[in-house]
């Protein structure tokens, strides 16, 4: 036994061709992708009025807040070579949970605690899955996706109002951050102020903590060597059980935190909410410049790709005519794009 | 007994068994079948029926994951084919003739089949990795339903011809499961009585060295992605034909995941290399079965839960982790020494061990860990 296993350890080896990109690759997919959002703003203004004004580009922030979350809990995951699929079901079912207990007159300070610990918990129980019993994580949370969604649909099977205070004062605040004038079709004048939400401030808060710790701790750099090759994470003494526990316990407590954003987004529970979100969050990642493969990537490109999804989304708003299929068909081409371009930038490295 | 529990396809079968009799614990008629104006009607038959769409997606998926690949676009390929017959039907105006619904068909599985191309294209010529290069229609590929059906929701209804496909009968069984259950044998006959089998598992352990053996790998890629394709084109149309309706936003939604679920609970390893068709077959019924398992479960919205704990169990029973430490627990339940050549059986272990025993165990484990080093290099690379 112990010498079949020592035999066949070598195996994956030879497979493990990657060397680590250089920083003109990795720069490059970034910078394509800051080249493509500044396009696809400038296709806008010009297509329509109003498209590139303060409010409209902060609004890009606001409307995905838990988007922005969801793909930084992802980027965790993809860098270490996995994948997380049951992201919008967790978010739906931190929605559902909230929107229960604040029902039953729990306050809001316990409910949030509870919501966090609920999808932490659930992507802690995927992680031990995914290490100690080898299941691939596809199946792991594809199985945490059915569960969670099951969960959702036997707490409520319809959307519950959130009526508690600070959800709705969550809900309706607005924080100023400058005034601006703007000129109507019929020429009358207006000052208004550009705003953003606390939501918006919390996944940038998110953001910021998750670009410290995958860039400056010991944790994060685990998280990049697990990427680029489990055994010789191994044989470098780094932790991997903990690691890749770790990571989809993130990506869970980043699915709740996004549930409960989406939840001051829209003031309600609702369990079939985030419906083929954990793809919007995967494209989001990959057209960030993450290589799916783990490894290499930017968490700060996720949020390029969140916005460049904003923006697509954002044409679908402006344009009343526009089939919902085009802003798929879309999101399809760009995520085609942008593997393309991984794919080229691996080849020229070999 | 050894080889009893030593059966990939047992754990399942059991499974299957146990769904089948807690049904009938709760629903004492749930074996009846009768017969209604002459054709055949009652649960089997409806699980048999509602359960052709999923065996025709899972055996395509099966030989997709036997080459170590994967298809998350056959649920939105069922929606182009889908929407797109029954809009060719609808827009005809003659929507009884049986020659429109066999244009429509036709052309319904040729969109199939360049899908299917398309996703084989990009995995054996880029060398996209399957579930990214799948990812890209996955998104895409709903969305250009909607661009067909231009954001409707249609109703190919009135057409006797189109009807038949999901929801008709021949000789008084459903005609969808005649379907499934001839490509079913088809397949079956075509990888297992010719080399074909034998070459897409090859392909699963090692493209490269497959290749270098003088077997066209990107060819065998290429035709597995072309018949998930067009499975899944059938599956669209037998959903839509039963169902008189076509919402591209949820024809055969989440039915890829049905279908890898059906493999996986089937034994096929994702790791590719080896696959057992017979064993999707059985998962595809677990899958249905769970699915109109309304009798036991407290309400129909507990399926999910219900599903994802079946899953669970499943992969984790599966797992070579899990056995290991379940023989463990057996061998330390005896109080007996740590043989390493002690089974989960402890009939067999507890007398003097047999030479062919002990020769027989690490053979076993030299079949499983290379499955398990494998699928940690498929993740890596």
């Amino acid at each position: 036994m112990t010498t079949a296993v020592a035999q066949d350890k070598p195996a994956p080896t030879p497979t493990n061709k990657r060397r680590p990109l250089t920083r003109f690759q990795q720069y490059s997919q970034i910078g394509a992708t800051v080249v493509l959002l500044v396009i696809m703003l400038v296709v806008g203004s010009v297509l329509y009025p109003n498209f590139t004004s303060g409010q409209a580009v902060l609004d890009l922030f606001s409307k995905n807040s838990f988007l922005i979350v969801l793909a930084i809990g992802m980027t965790f995951v993809i860098l270490t070579g996995g994948i997380d699929l049951s992201v919008g079901a967790v978010m739906a079912l931190g929605t559902v949970v909230a929107a229960t207990l604040l029902r039953e007159g729990w306050p809001a300070p316990v409910v949030i605690p509870v919501v966090l610990l609920v999808g932490g918990g659930l992507g802690f129980l995927v992680g031990l899955m995914i290490h100690h019993f080898k299941i691939q994580p596809f199946i792991a949370t594809l199985a945490a996706m059915f569960l969670a969604r099951g969960l959702c649909l036997v707490i409520t099977d319809r959307s519950i109002a959130i009526d508690n205070s600070f959800f709705q004062s969550m809900n309706l605040a607005h924080i100023d951050l400058w005034e601006t004038t703007t000129t109507n079709a019929r020429g009358r004048t207006r000052v208004s102020e550009i705003y953003t939400t606390p939501a918006v401030l919390i996944a940038l808060a998110v953001l910021v903590i998750a670009f410290v710790v995958l860039h400056y701790t010991r944790f994060g750099r685990t998280v990049y060597a697990l990427g680029g090759g489990e055994a010789s994470t191994n044989l470098m003494g780094l932790s991997v059980a903990r690691t890749k526990i770790a990571v989809y316990t993130i990506s869970g407590l980043c699915a709740g935190l996004a549930g409960i954003l989406f939840s001051f987004y829209t003031a309600s529970g609702d369990p079939v909410a985030g419906i083929g979100y954990e793809l919007n969050a995967i494209a989001a990642v990959v057209i960030g410049g993450t290589l799916l493969a783990g490894g290499s990537g930017y968490v700060l490109g996720s949020l390029l790709g969140v916005l460049t999804l904003g923006v697509i989304y954002a044409y679908k708003e402006f344009d009343g005519d526009l089939n919902t299929g085009w802003t798929r068909v879309m999101i399809g081409v760009l995520v085609l794009f942008f593997i393309v371009l991984q794919r080229i930038l691996i080849r020229r490295r070999r | 007994m050894k080889a009893l529990t030593s059966n990939r396809l047992v754990w399942p079968a059991l499974v299957l068994v146990a769904l089948l009799v807690a049904n009938v614990v709760a629903n004492p008629t749930f074996f009846q079948v009768s017969i209604l104006d002459g054709n055949l009607f009652g649960a089997p038959i409806d699980i048999l029926r509602r359960a052709a769409p999923i065996i025709l997606v899972a055996l395509g998926m099966t030989l997709v994951i036997a080459t170590r690949g994967i298809d998350l676009s056959v649920g939105a390929v069922a929606a182009i084919s889908g929407s797109w017959a029954s809009m060719y039907i609808i827009d005809s105006g003659d929507r009884g003739s049986v020659r429109v619904v066999l244009t429509a068909v036709g052309v319904a599985l040729l969109m199939a089949l360049v899908a299917g191309a398309w996703n084989g294209f990009l995995v054996s010529v880029l060398g996209i990795q399957p579930i990214v290069a799948t990812l890209v229609l996955m998104t895409a590929g709903r969305g250009l339903a909607q661009v067909i059906t231009g954001e409707k929701i249609l109703y190919p209804d009135n057409s006797p011809a189109y009807k038949l496909i999901g929801g008709g009968y021949w000789l008084s069984v459903p005609f969808s499961i005649i379907i499934a259950g001839l490509i079913f044998a088809g397949t079956a006959l075509l990888t297992r009585r010719t080399a074909l089998g034998t070459l897409i598992e090859s392909v699963g352990v090692n493209p490269e060295a497959s290749r270098l053996a003088g077997i066209r790998s990107r060819s065998i890629i290429w035709i597995v992605y072309i018949f998930a394709g067009l499975c899944a084109g059938l599956a669209g149309l037998m959903l839509t034909s039963n169902s008189t309706s076509a919402d591209p936003n949820s024809i055969g939604l989440f039915i890829e995941l049905d279908a890898i679920l059906a493999v996986v609970i089937g034994g096929t390893s994702l790791a590719g290399g080896r696959f057992s068709l017979a064993g999707t077959l059985i998962g595809a019924f677990i899958i249905e079965t769970m699915d109109n398992f309304i009798v036991i479960a407290v309400s129909p919205r507990t399926t999910d839960v219900f599903k994802a704990c079946v899953v669970i169990v499943v992969c984790i029973l599966q797992s070579p982790q899990a056995r290991e430490k379940i023989s463990a627990l057996f061998r330390r339940g005896k109080g007996g020494g740590p043989t390493p050549g002690a089974t989960a059986d402890p009939g067999t272990a507890a007398g003097t061990t047999p030479p062919p025993a002990t020769a027989g165990q690490p053979a076993a484990a030299v079949g499983a860990t290379p499955t398990l080093t494998r699928s940690t290099g498929t993740r890596t690379s």
